[in-house]
């Protein structure tokens, strides 16, 4: 089997130092809704010279390197464990290199293990196995600021008038935006999570953050839901930064999963206007990054 | 726009008011979540005993920090001593987390700005007005963009607690923040959480 070890290290840092162009772009487009002079207009111009800063120097975009989420789907002959080495591996290369900052840190000595290896569950890696030729590789990193602001409710929420449908998933959603505020480095992009048990929502509520701004669910009434969710958390006013302004949600993805009986789980993945999320392909020979 | 060099007297202080934009320049400090930690433990409650070189820190931090500014960063820094150590990218982290700490911290060093992201609560907010100090906003995220306004460092305490939770020692020059919370009780993310609430409660409403 191939060592793609070089390969995933250049995969980090892309994912680290050069934000993909669809959020790029959508955080273009909100700097003309914000007031000339204000914070909010500010915060987006800086924001913006930092994204262009970084590229050109291999640099993180944001010192928090986040947590590395990788999905791997890889054709059958595929050998995991050799996969997981090589992931590993390039962690480490690309911590060396300052593409990644030290994040993994033992939290029962409190002990950051300073290569990004920790346990076996930091990187966080993802196999499934798949027909075809292409291995894929998707990465995430997620930092801590907007982990934080995450929230899990559990239908109904009296104290919200939420109950178990879509109506009581909307308000807890604006409920989490809301407490949010500017702390997850708004302007954010929501991912939501329907059903499942606390584990698998959570999950699911990250997973479905790795698709482009703007796809909408297949299922007209989630979609529905998601363009509501987006405008409604920008009538909170919250902005960039916290600062008070027209953007702070830039866009909502939601997904649904099966339930238990007694359960409605709802999970809201808060994630930065640093939305750091790339793919690499491999086919054959060659290997092609988005 | 207010250009402020570290020390900074209690005068530039007051006269600093929410939503003014300010550039910072001179030495700062770096300290997050195990710093404060580690500060309010050791030196200003003393329920843990001073151990190896905490007492000879210590007094580095009264002279460093006395009317100056502590940064909520966990930077990444390349090189391996004081010599190549270079800032790549050091943008604030959220601090309110250090909510707890702050205000006492503020006050036993006579700290006279936090800078950090997403703002601070009441008890930091009434260390501002007794301290008196502010609390200046960086832009989250914008690490490579912040990083290149530190043009040396000068310093590292506390290695061991790892490299985003060093106390870094460092030079900065034009530094870009915005007042967020003063020393007159003014706090914008107080203001902004309030009218977010109305609008909250209104759309749940419906």
């Amino acid at each position: 089997m191939r060592d793609l070890t070089n390969e995933i290290v250049e995969l980090i840092r892309r994912t680290s130092s050069s934000l993909p162009k669809d959020v790029e772009d959508r955080l273009r487009t909100s700097i003309e809704k914000e007031a000339p002079g204000s914070a909010a207009r500010g915060a987006l111009e800086t924001i913006l010279k930092n994204i262009e800063l970084s590229r050109a120097n291999s640099t993180p975009i944001c010192q928090d390197t986040g947590t590395p989420i990788f999905y791997v789907h890889y054709p059958v002959g595929w050998s995991t464990i050799q996969l997981r080495r090589q992931i590993r591996a390039a962690m480490e290369e690309a911590t060396k290199k300052s593409y990644m900052r030290p994040n993994a840190v033992d939290a029962i000595y409190d002990k950051n293990s300073g290569n990004n290896l920790g346990g076996d569950d930091f990187p966080y890696i993802h196999f499934e196995e798949v027909e075809g030729e292409e291995l894929t590789i998707e990465l995430m990193l997620k930092g801590g600021g907007c982990e934080n602001v995450g929230r899990q409710y559990s239908l109904p929420e009296n104290t919200l008038g939420a109950g178990r449908d879509l109506a009581g998933v909307r308000k807890v959603v604006l409920d989490a935006v809301q407490k949010a505020q500017g702390q997850g480095c708004a302007p954010g992009i929501l991912g939501v999570a329907i059903g499942g048990d606390r584990g698998s929502s959570y999950i699911k509520s990250k997973e479905v953050l790795f698709s482009e701004m703007g796809t909408r669910n297949d299922d007209p009434k989630l979609a529905a839901l998601e363009e509501q969710l987006t405008k409604e958390s920008n009538e909170l006013g919250i902005g960039p930064m916290g600062f008070g302004g027209k953007t702070t949600v830039l866009d909502t993805k939601i997904t649904g999963l099966s339930r238990l009986p007694a359960s409605y789980f709802v999970s809201v993945s808060y994630m930065c206007w640093a939305y750091r999320r790339r793919k690499m392909t491999v086919k054959g020979e060659e290997v092609m990054y988005d | 726009m207010h250009q402020i060099q570290t020390p900074i007297g209690d005068e530039v202080i007051r006269s600093l008011k929410v939503g003014d934009s300010v550039t910072l320049s001179g030495t700062m400090v770096t300290g997050r979540d195990a710093a404060h930690k580690w500060m309010i433990e050791t030196f200003i409650k003393q329920t843990r005993p001073a151990q190896g070189d905490d007492l000879q820190v210590h007094e580095e931090l009264k002279k460093l920090l006395n009317g100056s500014v502590i940064y909520h960063c966990g930077p990444v820094v390349t090189g391996k001593s004081l010599q190549e150590y270079r800032f790549i990218a050091a943008g604030p982290t959220t601090s309110i987390r250090e909510e707890p700490y702050q205000a006492d911290v503020m006050k036993h060093f006579n700290i006279k700005g936090v800078i950090g992201k997403g703002g601070m609560g009441a008890k930091t907010l009434k260390g501002c007005e007794e301290t008196p100090g502010v609390y200046f906003h960086a832009i989250g995220g914008a690490a490579s963009f912040l990083a290149q306004t530190v043009t040396k460092v000068t310093g590292v305490f506390k290695l061991e607690f790892g490299m985003p939770e060093a106390m870094w020692v460092i030079e900065v020059k034009d530094f870009p923040v915005v007042v967020t919370m003063d020393s007159h009780g003014g706090s914008q993310h107080a203001v902004v959480d309030e009218a977010s609430k109305k609008v909250l409660n209104d759309l749940l409403s419906r």
